[in-house]
């Protein structure tokens, strides 16, 4: 009864789920299928930094005996997920992609873990990211690099590059991404793939290694729209051990999709960003990403969405206020990495003192991105610079939500009575606002690197979102040298689902003029390739 | 450990003589919840090493803190007790700094805004009060213990290596901090220990730390600075850590204040630096300089949302405060009808609670004081401990009150009564049976013994029959050594009066 291992990889993971409900393919098929395309194509990809097919064969036999014995299970039992190493994994390397990590083995789950645990889902095993989340490419991360499925010679985003490279692929069906200023929605772009980054809050940050506290956020990386909301609702909603946690139910996001997907948006008003692209914004943009954006605008509109161009100066700012906050919180997050209690510890030769066991340690255990943050981190936070810097960026953060306020026409600013507005309703503002995803298709490996700026600049249109705490998701809408574009659809807080309805819209609707699924355009190619 | 070369210091006396002092008190204190300040972890006192941990408080990647509201709870009642304002809105903040006791890099504690602030709380001296401002009470967490193996200090510095128990990182610590205190000259070593000891009784009356200073629930840390008397400006404070007894606070202010005398008697300039006090000999040496002092980079701790207490629920919690103790001072004053200065005898005694239990128990409030600061005061000094330590309860001390009212023993019975109860024989009645020690009635023994005494002093007789009366006591004397002390006197007096006179 099994199915061809190629066919099976080519599936959704919601219609994965489906047959493995309806007993129409074992659990342990699916898994070695992934397995096998793992083994065969993950030397040259570089997408994962841990597989253990044992344990996730094993995973998957228990699944199938389960179901044999007739026990009730959910929705994805069997179903394979890789995850971001960035999330904490009871007994299973965790590296957050930092060599200062090397060999640790976490003694407990993130949340995120154990509900895709408790759901029964596979775990196939970790994938790369730029050291700590820091990063566009992934060519930060002190292991390997990952390449773009599309193009081997180019980057498949960051920080979440190896989840990216995964998921389109073929070598998991769906990932979890973390996205801190856009490390979630860049990769899927780059890569052709739907990512979303839910709403502050909404999804618990327990157990995913810190890079900068008030904006990290754990999301779905898919092929679908809808694949995106099922994998969402699976791992999202209130959680006890993490404070800044949102007590309140998810919204229906897969509903959200399905809805969407039917492709009516009268009503729906889509505010066009003019700071993200727009008139007099474009330097930096790719023309041919302009277009493809501006191709979907036209789309939604021919489906009933109202649209408009809306202002939000305050963007302009957010690439320079994020560049002060996430590295000022992240120099203190990482200071806990001292090869005091676990992880690598360098020069403790009993003749050296601790002070300079600490500062080896640090020396040799991250990189020079992890290192220039810290630095920058630890200036803008010092007594007499904080003002000038920490404080003047948490002003200009504001500015952003209040940008965003105005732009959805709520009074609240960002936080949870932001949103909730349903995508029908309103008062005078748009439902939701739309850019560039990334203001350039996926560049060469090591076209950046020594270019810092140049490497932040690819997360200008994803940082307002995340300085707001907003949602924001990511989908394809179409190439440019035959390199994906993506679509940044961005909601009030809360209101996750209007990111997925419009999202799925668009999806269908591209989908039906193509005849196609976006990432068949990929295994097609690779498969002429083949030949 | 030895002080630093050239500790010269003055008289006490004589530095008073010239300068004034300013002191200033910052006092720890551990809360007594049941779990840690952001996780779930146990608090329980000398645990096995590293047995009371979890992520959260080993500060492992990827875990969170969720903050105790028990905590949170019991800072505003110490607040609220002080007087202070309770913030409507407040927000924990990361103190950065790396030392292999705090886990995650930084601690978690409060900067620019703490809970409470603005309180103050009134100290008494010699029946004078003093009032001590304080400016803020802040809530953060404990860090873990550093044990230094080797070297000769059990300091950091020439160990051979050190290993640390978290166990006690991420317990609730409170950090009550008084404004600078001027003015109370000669006294300001006393007005330190006595506002130590008025905090620890409040706290001990919120019921919210054991406030056990042997184990460290209460430390303070004590500045102190000396200026020529007459100065405008007050001189440079160096700060003692880690105090940890009442004695000890006293101490080392007085300690501080004969060094540094001496320093500014030498024409030098005290530095701004933190002191180590060293128990056994009651000196301070140098820690840090505060003058290279770490940038500790406080920012609000984003893994933490704001703390804003309700209005209504703060005035609940107000209107349920315990009474406290200078309330409970005044009032058991009037009752008992003391004067001002032998009530504080009592309170400095730290025998409040104590007398007041036992007249609880039935005692007179005069027999009651004068047990617990007379008979049992000297009995703790002797076995060194407090009071409250000595293995007899309040119950037992009124019990004994009562056996010498109703004339069963007398008071020297009753010292021996004692010696069985605190060598663990039972309650005073009991020992007083045990031991034969209840006085004699007229029984047939006492007035066979009476009668050997008049057959055995003709003489005396004699001398009394004839007009000196005076010379009874001879008689009396000798009936009291034939029955070992166990008659009653005045019993003894009259006994013989019927027969001789
Ligand atoms: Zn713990």
């Amino acid at each position: 009864m099994s199915a061809p291992t190629t066919e099976l990889t080519g599936r959704t993971a919601d219609e994965l789920a489906r047959l493995l409900s309806a007993g129409e393919v074992a659990a342990a098929d699916v898994t070695r299928a992934y397995l096998d395309r793992i083994a065969a194509e993950d030397g040259d990809l570089g997408a994962y930094l841990h597989v253990d097919p044992e344990a996730a064969q094993a995973q998957a036999a228990e699944v199938d005996s389960a179901r044999a014995a007739g026990t009730g299970l959910g929705p994805l039992a069997g179903v394979p997920v890789a995850l971001k190493d960035v999330v904490v994994t009871e007994g299973v390397p965790t590296t957050s992609g930092s060599r200062i990590l090397e060999g640790w083995r976490p003694p407990y789950d993130a949340t995120v873990a154990a509900r895709l645990k408790a759901a029964r889902t596979v775990l196939l095993g970790k994938t790369n990211m730029d050291e700590f989340a820091m990063g566009s490419s992934t060519e930060n991360s002190a292991y390997r690099p990952t390449r773009n499925p599309w193009d081997p010679a180019r980057i498949p985003g960051g920080s979440s590059g190896g989840s990216s490279a995964a998921v389109a692929g073929g070598l998991a069906p769906w990932a979890i991404g973390t996205d801190t200023g856009g490390s979630i929605r860049q990769p899927a772009a780059l890569t052709g793939l739907v990512g979303h980054k839910p709403t502050y809050g909404s999804v618990s940050r327990y157990g995913l290694i810190a890079f900068s506290s008030s904006l990290d956020q754990a999301g779905p990386m898919a092929r679908t729209v809808l694949d995106a909301a099922v994998l969402h609702e699976a791992i999202g909603g209130y959680d006890p051990c993490d404070s800044t946690s949102i007590d309140a139910p998810l919204p229906v996001l897969a509903e959200s999709a399905r809805r969407g997907a039917t492709g009516d948006l009268s009503g729906v008003r889509i505010g066009v960003v003019r700071e993200l692209g727009g008139e007099g914004h474009a330097e930096g943009y790719e023309p041919g990403v302009l277009a493809r954006v501006a191709e979907a605008v036209a789309l939604l509109e021919g489906l009933g969405a109202e649209v408009r161009e809306v202002s939000c100066p305050a963007f302009d700012l957010a690439l320079a206020a994020y560049y002060l906050i996430a590295p000022s919180e992240a120099s203190s997050n990482l200071a806990r990495f001292d090869g005091v209690r676990y992880g690598l510890r360098v020069g403790d030769d009993g003749e050296r003192d601790l002070d300079e066991v600490m500062a080896l340690t640090r020396e040799r255990g991250f990189g020079p991105e992890v290192k220039r943050r810290i630095v920058l981190g630890t200036y803008a936070l010092s007594s007499g610079y904080y003002e000038a810097y920490y404080g003047q960026a948490q002003k200009v953060r504001t500015l952003i939500s209040h940008d965003f306020a105005e732009a959805f026409g709520s009074s609240a600013a960002g936080g949870p009575a932001g949103g909730g507005r349903d995508a029908d309703g309103g008062t005078g503002g748009v439902d939701v606002l739309v850019s560039p995803t990334t203001p350039t298709v996926a560049f060469p490996l090591g076209a950046r690197v020594d270019d810092p700026i140049a490497m932040y600049a690819a997360d200008l249109c994803t940082l307002p979102a995340s300085l707001a705490g907003v949602p924001a998701i990511s989908v394809p809408c179409g190439l440019s040298d035959g390199l994906p574009v993506g679509l940044q659809i961005m909601a009030p807080a809360l209101a996750d689902d209007r990111c997925y309805r419009v999202a799925a819209a668009l999806e269908a609707a591209q989908d039906d003029a193509r005849g196609a699924r976006f990432l068949d355009q990929l295994a097609a190619r690779t498969g002429a390739e083949a030949r | 450990m030895t002080t630093t070369a050239g500790d010269r210091l003055v008289a006490y006396d004589e530095l008073l003589t010239r300068y004034e002092p300013v002191i200033g008190l910052e006092t720890h204190v551990e809360l007594g919840t049941a779990s840690k300040m952001f996780c779930g972890c146990a608090t329980t006192f000398g645990a096995e090493p590293n047995t009371q941990t979890c992520p959260v408080c080993l500060g492992l990647p990827g875990s969170l803190p969720v903050a105790n509201a028990a905590a949170i709870e019991a800072t505003v009642r110490i607040g609220l007790a002080l007087g202070c304002r309770i913030a409507s809105w407040c927000r924990f903040a990361r103190k950065n700094y790396f030392y292999p006791d705090i886990p995650k890099g930084f601690q978690t504690s409060q900067y620019d805004e703490p809970l409470c602030t603005a309180g103050h709380l009134d100290v008494e001296v010699d029946g004078e009060t003093y009032r001590v401002e304080i400016e803020r009470v802040h809530l953060e967490e404990d860090t873990g213990k550093n044990l230094h193996v080797g070297g000769a200090t059990g300091r950091i510095h020439g160990a051979d290596h050190s290993l640390v128990d978290y166990n006690r990182a991420g317990i609730p610590l409170v950090e009550i901090v008084t404004r600078p205190i001027p003015g109370t000259g000669a006294k300001a070593p006393e007005v330190a220990r006595a506002y130590v000891t008025e905090l620890r009784d409040i706290l001990l009356a919120l019921g919210v730390s054991e406030v056990r200073m042997e184990q460290g629930n209460l430390r303070s840390d004590v500045n102190t600075s000396l200026a020529p008397i007459g100065d405008l400006e007050w001189g440079t404070r160096t700060e003692t850590k880690n105090v940890n007894s009442l004695r000890s606070v006293e101490r080392a202010v007085r300690f501080e204040m004969r060094r540094q005398a001496a320093v500014l008697d030498a024409g030098r300039r005290v530095l701004q630096e933190t002191r180590h006090f060293h128990e056994d000999t009651g000196t301070t040496s140098a820690g840090r300089s505060k003058e290279e002092a770490t940038d500790y980079r406080y920012f609000p701790e984003p893994d933490l949302v704001p703390i804003s207490p309700d209005p209504e629920w703060v005035e609940k919690l107000a209107a349920a405060l315990p009474e406290l103790p200078a309330a409970r001072r005044a009032r058991l004053r009037q009752e008992w009808g003391l004067s001002p200065t032998e009530m504080s005898w009592i309170a400095n005694a730290g025998a409040l609670g104590l007398v007041d239990e036992t007249v609880a128990a039935g005692a007179t409030p005069g027999d009651a004081r004068k047990w617990w600061l007379g008979e049992l005061a000297r009995r703790a000094n002797d076995a060194g401990v407090e009071l409250a330590g000595l293995a007899i309860s309040p119950r037992q001390v009124a019990e004994l009150t009562r056996l010498v009212a109703e004339g069963t023993v007398n008071d020297q019975l009753a010292r021996q009564a004692l010696d069985g109860v605190l060598a663990g024989e039972g309650d005073p009645a009991q020992v007083v049976q045990a031991r034969g020690l209840a006085v004699m009635g007229e029984s047939d023994e006492l007035v066979a013994a009476v009668e050997a005494a008049i057959a055995g002093a003709p003489d005396v007789v004699e001398k009394v029959r004839g007009g000196k009366v005076q010379a009874l006591g001879a008689l009396v004397g000798a009936v009291m050594k034939a029955t070992r002390g166990k008659a009653d006197a005045a019993t003894v007096r009259r006994m013989l009066e019927q027969r001789v006179l």
